[in-house]
């Protein structure tokens, strides 16, 4: 996967934007996801997904090839997630109109859910509101969480993508826990 | 409650990022088998962690890679040239010389549109002509610059018009080299001669 990976970057340094596409292919589903449970909101984590790769693109030439790519792509979408979590504080409205568009409110935004049957419903309401108490931790507990176990990466490989030490991020990683502990000590 | 020790909840972290240490766990262990509280405690970090490990994995909307292509920067053009730049870097070097080199030439070719000539005692000017009197003799090089030259006298070393035309009384005499420069592309190889030729001085300076 790794050699795959250095190939493609090689080619895409050549100028070769295809092979762009192919590296996107491959992280696509890591990066939307760890950008869901960062900002909770499909449609904004589609858009920060995707300034994350064209940032990976244009940046290309400053990634050093002998390191992973993943953590270097990773730090890239963390740090847009946290600047657009610190920016957007006070929340989205519903009816507000949404940037870019004409007329379109926040309403026609929303899925229109089918109805579904009884247990598919309460497992989405579980997954749910799991995602909304994730969404409540404060930015900084959120990224190591979403990191450690939503992608699964060890402490050192977070701890690389967030350039922290590891101490700080096992602190943050105990602290994080403990904040969802109490939080979902109800479900 | 707060009767536990302190770092029992440290373990327990510990425990949960798999670095604790076997007298560690085995510590807690025989903690959580004595004390309610920390049982619970315990209980609930593990079920926090199952609870955040149990969401699903979502997938990239469908048309999330062509979105991403569509909205790449189109530098290809940019691209090559900085390529092109990287592996020919003589040339490129060569090249930029080249275009500051003509650029500085032609402004000074340009430049002046007034008549200008080497000043001497010994030359006239009727108009737009530079005049050597008969019975003149100028000592050293004459250049005239927009302008004619008439030489009735003598002229001891080169003669060089630029933009004008040279003309040559019988009497008259030159005993260096006559050179008439007309046309810009001329001016600028007459530059680089002469540029040639003190560089060529300086070395031969340099060799006495």
């Amino acid at each position: 996967m790794e050699s795959i990976v250095k190939k493609r970057i090689q080619q895409v340094r050549k100028g070769d934007q295809d092979a762009f596409g192919e590296i996107v292919e491959l992280f696509k589903d890591r990066v939307y996801h760890v950008c869901f449970r960062m900002l909770g909101n499909r449609h904004e984590a589609e858009d920060i997904a995707q300034e994350a790769f064209i940032r990976a693109y244009t940046n290309i030439h400053t990634f050093d090839i002998d390191r992973k790519f993943s953590t270097w792509l990773f730090r890239i979408a963390t740090n847009l997630c946290i600047d657009r979590i610190r920016k957007k504080k006070p929340d989205y409205y519903l009816d507000a109109e949404v940037s870019g568009t004409d007329g379109l409110t926040m309403y026609s935004q929303v899925e229109t859910d089918e109805p579904l049957p009884e247990e598919e419903v309460e497992s989405m309401e579980l997954q749910e509101s799991i995602q909304k108490e994730i969404s409540r931790l404060p930015d900084k507990y959120r990224s190591v969480i979403v990191l450690k176990y939503i992608e699964e990466l060890s402490l050192k490989e977070i701890s690389e993508i967030l350039e922290l030490p590891i101490g700080t991020v096992k602190t943050r990683i105990h602290r994080g826990r403990e904040a969802l502990r109490k939080q979902l000590r109800s479900i | 409650m707060n009767t536990c020790p302190e770092n029992i909840v440290m373990m327990m972290h510990d425990y949960l990022d798999e670095e604790i240490s076997p007298e560690h766990e085995k510590e807690l262990k025989t903690h959580l088998q004595s004390c309610e509280a920390c049982k619970t405690h315990f209980h609930e970090l593990k079920k926090t962690v199952a609870l955040v490990q149990s969401t699903s994995h979502i997938q990239a909307p469908g048309n999330f890679t062509q979105n991403v292509m569509a909205k790449l920067p189109k530098e290809k053009k940019k691209a090559g040239m900085n390529r092109w730049f990287n592996r020919h870097p003589l040339l490129a070097a060569a090249a930029v010389f080249l275009i500051l080199m003509s650029g500085s030439l032609m402004t000074s070719w340009n430049g002046g549109d007034e008549l200008s000539f080497t000043q001497s005692d010994q030359v006239v000017v009727e108009g737009n002509t530079v005049v050597v009197p008969e019975g003149e003799t100028v000592q050293g090089d004459l250049t005239v610059r927009n302008g004619d030259l008439r030489i009735e006298g003598t002229v001891e070393g080169n003669v060089t018009v630029v933009n004008g035309q040279q003309f040559m009384a019988g009497a008259g005499g030159v005993t260096g080299e006559i050179e008439e420069i007309d046309q810009a592309f001329e001016w600028l190889w007459y530059s680089i001669k002469s540029a040639a030729k003190e560089l060529g001085s300086f070395t031969s300076n340099d060799n006495e």
